[in-house]
């Protein structure tokens, strides 16, 4: 293993292969050996691979901390074709060390929360043969993950990338022969091809800019791409322009950003460590990370940043307004990850790579927080659900994975669990059944509306303060967002938790057991102290001074108290309407939301995403199909394999291969051939009559020889 | 004073005749003799060039000669016997038994 | 026109005729006969060229061992008149290579052969054969010796060919 910088933290450095390979071998392990180790196994397997991943990363911090400059480690080569040198390198520096620790740590907890998960999850869906595959799955996510962000060049960024892809799909469709409520169908994994299918619109982009990268900058690795970008930009800026437009494709896929967010609601479908680790803390950050990564490109392109600031900040708004108009638990942190990830694609976008990595870390704390709590509160409902139906630990449906149909007494099931444990009009009053579960979750919400003094305070304040000196228009857009932001948290919270439970499910509702509330309490603790990293106070930028070591010169603006107070107003009003709205009068069993009326056609809208996807699924998806058949059909099969292949090319062979076989070969050449030993034989019968035993004519031939010779010696 | 061209031409001459001999007759004894009627106008040329060029070399070589004709007439009457013994006919026409 | 010339011009026309009996005869014995006469006449022209030793050698080996072994072997097999028609018409080829031969025999003799060049008077040396003896004894004695060995063999050759094996062949009694 070499270090490209002598280092005498050599011994810490060399150890970060480690987070890839702990993974790994945790999932290989689990592969294997899975169905032999049991449930607790399998997941204590996963869950310390995860751990020594973390382990690793902490050490990683330690030796940066002592040499903040980094390392980059390589292992392998990987392609030496002429000018295009690329090595699996990783790189120990701030930036990527932060991600590591985010993605093990968080990791390691939702590990940990899922053994209590999907133990009861799988008996839900009565099939618990597939416990270990999901911790495969999980381990191989954090093995990409982990690749993606210890990357040296784009390209081993790029195998991450599409590594968690895959993971994505994999953990999406777990239930692949399901819905989401447990009935079989294909639903899940339509939504899994949906997510993976967006996500490559996304990775073509990333390739698009990959490929200007290396035509104009010469190289995929990021030392010298940094390097030749300046000259670049002077003589060509429309290059620079255009990588980091096309990267912002890359990143509107991973991120779900507009246009390509439309995966990430429908990704619920997974399980919710799933939702959880995958689309809220990890892996839709890598966007974020990207741009945070490729900065010295984007401060190259200030149309580039304009662009991707306002794509942020719209998303942020736009998101935030669908939210207000789910019912499903999950889809409204759902789209409620959507702006968050706008207000991190602004600020990146913006240039405020501090705010926007800041964020994205108390982010991961509070948005798992709350995925975690609502796939508790989820759990909580199922088992009041089971209670109340007196049926012991009988499961809700039987999954049909053959495509058998189902007998009498199954369709009886089926019509009986179409049970919605996420939709909140079934929830009501929970914070008396299941107290731990509530109190986190008042943590995660509150992080979240950016309620002082909360992580999400700091860190989103960070944002708008950024945006209120450089973009104004951001600046409102993020505003009115975390408007929103708030109000959303606050409906949400009063439909979950007060009030009175709205469903026997939620009367009988339990606590969830410690595997699952620890983990939630470590999240509320690093949700509610996780702001003072770094604190935006002359000398407490703890934070951005551990990546100004990475992303060079920082700009620490000073702490506002206009913003800040306006943004804290904004959100206490914005709880104070939600509990005006929803809770002053509390819902009952059956009431329509209290927003329909005054809203009208708005809330539908809301409601029902803004009809993009229909919009989508009429503009691009069924032309894209009729085309996709019409090209099968019509020109694949009817012209090219009928006609072309069939008529012209297979009957015009068979036909010149009569042609040649009968009369050209037969008549001509086998003629040519019976001529020719015909005229040998002829030859040979005439020259036997030569041998006719007769002495005489002997003698005359020697005759002959003689008058000959006599003849050339005559005339000679 | 006969020019030596004469005889060479009576040699050509004897020659060609005992060449056409071998060639019509049937009788293998009268092949035979054509043959040494050839061989003796060979002879014939060799003295008379003997005589022109004054050298005894021509006439030792017909010495030989007719030392190697005795030898071959007696090896062949010897063969003609013992054809006759088997065939009754000394016809050359009828020894084609080599026809192929 | 002198003595010599006439009496080569009757000598060559005895030899030519014999010659073209001995072809054209209907008996062996005959064509035996004729050749015989040529014989004796070109002996007689080994006489003209001064080669007494050859023209004697010539009548006693030729006409007289030679010529009396076949007729000794025509009288022993009875083959006097077994001689066949001649048939003319198969005969072309031959005839007509024959003519060619001879006619380019007379070109080459014309052509090469110097037309000045005489047979004329020499003195004794050529026909002494002692002379010859003394040529043939030194210069030539190897090849003597092998024709002796050669004449050794043909006589072993024609007595093994003509031995005959055990039973008696239904001849008119003529034994080997």
């Amino acid at each position: 293993m070499l270090l490209s910088e002598a280092n005498p933290a050599t011994g810490l450095f060399v150890l970060v292969p480690w987070i890839v390979f702990a993974p790994v071998i945790g999932l290989l392990i689990n592969a294997f050996f899975g169905k032999r180790l049991g449930e607790t196994g399998v997941g204590l397997v996963a869950s310390l691979a995860s751990g020594a991943a973390f382990l690793v990363s902490a050490l990683q911090m330690y030796a940066l901390a002592l040499y903040p400059e980094g390392a980059q480690v390589k292992i392998a080569e990987w392609m030496h074709i002429g000018s295009l040198a690329l090595d699996w390198t990783f790189r120990v520096d701030t930036l990527s060390v932060t991600m590591m620790l985010v993605v093990s740590g968080v990791g390691t907890l939702i590990h940990i929360y899922a053994i209590g998960y999907m133990r009861e999850d799988v008996r839900f869906k009565n099939d618990p043969a597939r416990f270990p595959r999901f911790f495969v799955f999980m381990n191989f996510f954090i093995a990409a993950m982990m690749i993606l962000v210890s990357g040296d060049n784009y390209l081993m960024l790029f195998v991450g990338w599409e590594g968690v892809g895959l993971a994505s799909f994999l953990l999406i469709g777990f239930w692949y022969d399901m819905d989401t409520l447990g009935r079989p169908s294909w639903a899940n994994s339509n939504t899994a091809k949906k997510a993976f299918i967006t996500n490559r619109i996304g990775d073509f982009g990333f390739l698009i800019a990959g490929f200007l990268m290396f035509w104009y900058l010469g190289s995929f690795q990021f030392g010298e791409v940094f390097a030749a970008a300046p000259e670049v930009a002077k003589a060509q800026p429309w290059v620079i322009t255009a990588i980091t437009i096309f990267m912002l494709v890359g990143v509107a896929g991973k991120s779900a950003q507009i246009p390509l967010y439309v995966w990430l609601p429908d990704a619920m479908a997974g399980p919710t460590p799933v939702s959880a680790l995958i689309h809220a803390a990890t892996m839709v950050t890598a966007g974020v990370y990207l741009v945070a990564r490729s900065f010295p490109i984007f401060g190259l392109s200030p149309d580039g940043q304009y662009i991707v600031a306002t794509v942020g900040a719209v998303t942020a708004l736009f998101a935030a307004t669908i939210a207000v108009g789910q019912y499903d638990i999950k889809k409204v942190l759902a789209y409620s990850t959507i702006s968050q990830l706008g207000f991190m694609v602004a600020a990146v976008g913006m240039g405020a790579y501090v705010a926007g990595m800041f964020h994205l870390v108390t982010h991961a704390f509070f948005k798992a927080l709350l995925f975690l709590s609502a796939g508790s509160v989820i759990l909580g409902l199922e088992r009041g659900h089971h209670h109340g139906h007196h049926e012991p630990s009988s499961p809700a449906l039987p999954p049909k994975g053959d495509g058998s149909p189902l007998s009498h007494r199954e369709r009886d099931r089926v019509r009986e669990a179409v049970f919605d444990p996420g939709d909140m009009r079934n929830m009501g009053g929970l914070r008396k059944t299941m107290p731990v579960t509530f109190w986190v979750y008042m943590v995660g919400a509150l992080a979240l509306a950016g309620i002082f003094p909360f992580a999400g305070f700091w860190s989103k304040d960070e944002i708008l303060l950024d945006a209120s000196l450089h973009f104004p228009h951001v600046y409102w857009l993020l505003t009115a967002a975390a408007f929103l932001t708030a109000f959303y948290m606050g409906r949400q919270v009063w439909m979950v938790f007060f009030g009175q439970a709205r469903h026997e499910a939620a009367e009988h509702a339990e606590e969830s057991p410690l595997v699952i509330t620890v983990p939630l309490i470590i999240l509320a603790v690093l949700s509610a102290l996780g702001g003072f990293m770094n604190l935006p106070f002359e000398g407490f930028h703890q934070f951005g001074y551990w990546l100004a070591n990475t992303l060079g010169k920082v700009e620490f603006p000073p702490f506002d108290f206009v913003v800040a107070g306006l943004s804290t107003v904004l959100a206490l009003g914005a709880i104070a309407l939600s509990w005006f709205i929803y809770q002053r009068k509390p819902l009952e069993n059956g009431d329509p939301d209290p927003l329909a009326k005054p809203l009208g056609p708005a809330f539908v809208g809301m409601e029902n995403k803004w009809f993009i996807d229909e919009a989508y699924q009429f503009v691009i998806i069924n032309p894209y199909k009729r085309l996709a058949e019409f090209l099968a059909q019509t020109i694949d099969w009817d012209f090219w394999h009928e006609w072309l292949h069939n008529s012209v090319i297979y009957k015009g062979f068979v036909g010149l291969a009569h042609f040649l076989a009968d009369p050209v070969d037969l008549g001509f050449i086998d003629r040519i051939s019976y001529w020719l030993s015909d005229a040998i034989r002829a030859s040979a019968e005439s020259l036997r009559k030569l041998q006719n035993g007769f002495v005489r004519s002997y003698a005359l031939s020697v005759l002959l020889g003689v008058v000959a010779i006599l003849g050339y010696l005559l005339f000679k | 004073m006969v020019p030596v061209s004469y005889y060479i031409l009576l040699s050509a001459i004897l020659f060609s005749l005992g060449a056409l001999g071998v060639l019509i007759r049937r009788n293998a004894l009268v092949v035979f003799m054509s043959i040494e009627l050839m061989l003796n106008a060979a002879n014939l040329a060799f003295v008379a060039f003997t005589r022109v060029h004054e050298t005894f070399s021509g006439q030792i070589f017909v010495f030989f000669v007719m030392a190697v004709a005795a030898a071959e007439v007696a090896v062949g009457l010897a063969l003609v016997v013992a054809i006759y013994r088997s065939r009754q006919n000394i016809d050359i026409d009828q020894m084609s038994s080599l026809k192929g | 026109m002198t003595l010599e010339l006439i009496l080569f011009f009757i000598l060559a026309a005895i030899a030519t005729l014999t010659a073209i009996g001995m072809l054209l005869s209907r008996s062996t014995v005959y064509a035996a006969l004729y050749l015989v006469v040529n014989f004796v006449s070109v002996a007689i022209f080994y006489l003209l060229l001064d080669a007494p030793f050859i023209a004697l050698s010539q009548i006693a080996v030729y006409a007289g061992a030679i010529m009396v072994l076949f007729l000794f072997v025509i009288m022993l097999l009875g083959l006097e008149n077994l001689a066949g028609e001649l048939e003319w018409k198969k005969l072309v080829w031959p005839l007509v290579m024959g003519g060619i031969l001879l006619v380019e025999g007379v070109f080459l003799v014309i052509q090469r052969v110097g037309q000045n060049v005489y047979i004329g008077e020499t003195g004794t040396a050529l026909s002494d054969p002692s002379l010859m003896a003394k040529v043939l004894f030194t210069d030539y004695v190897l090849p003597f010796q092998i024709t002796a060995v050669l004449l050794l063999v043909a006589m072993i050759g024609a007595i093994v060919l003509s031995k005959r094996e055990k039973p008696v062949l239904p001849s008119q009694g003529k034994e080997a």
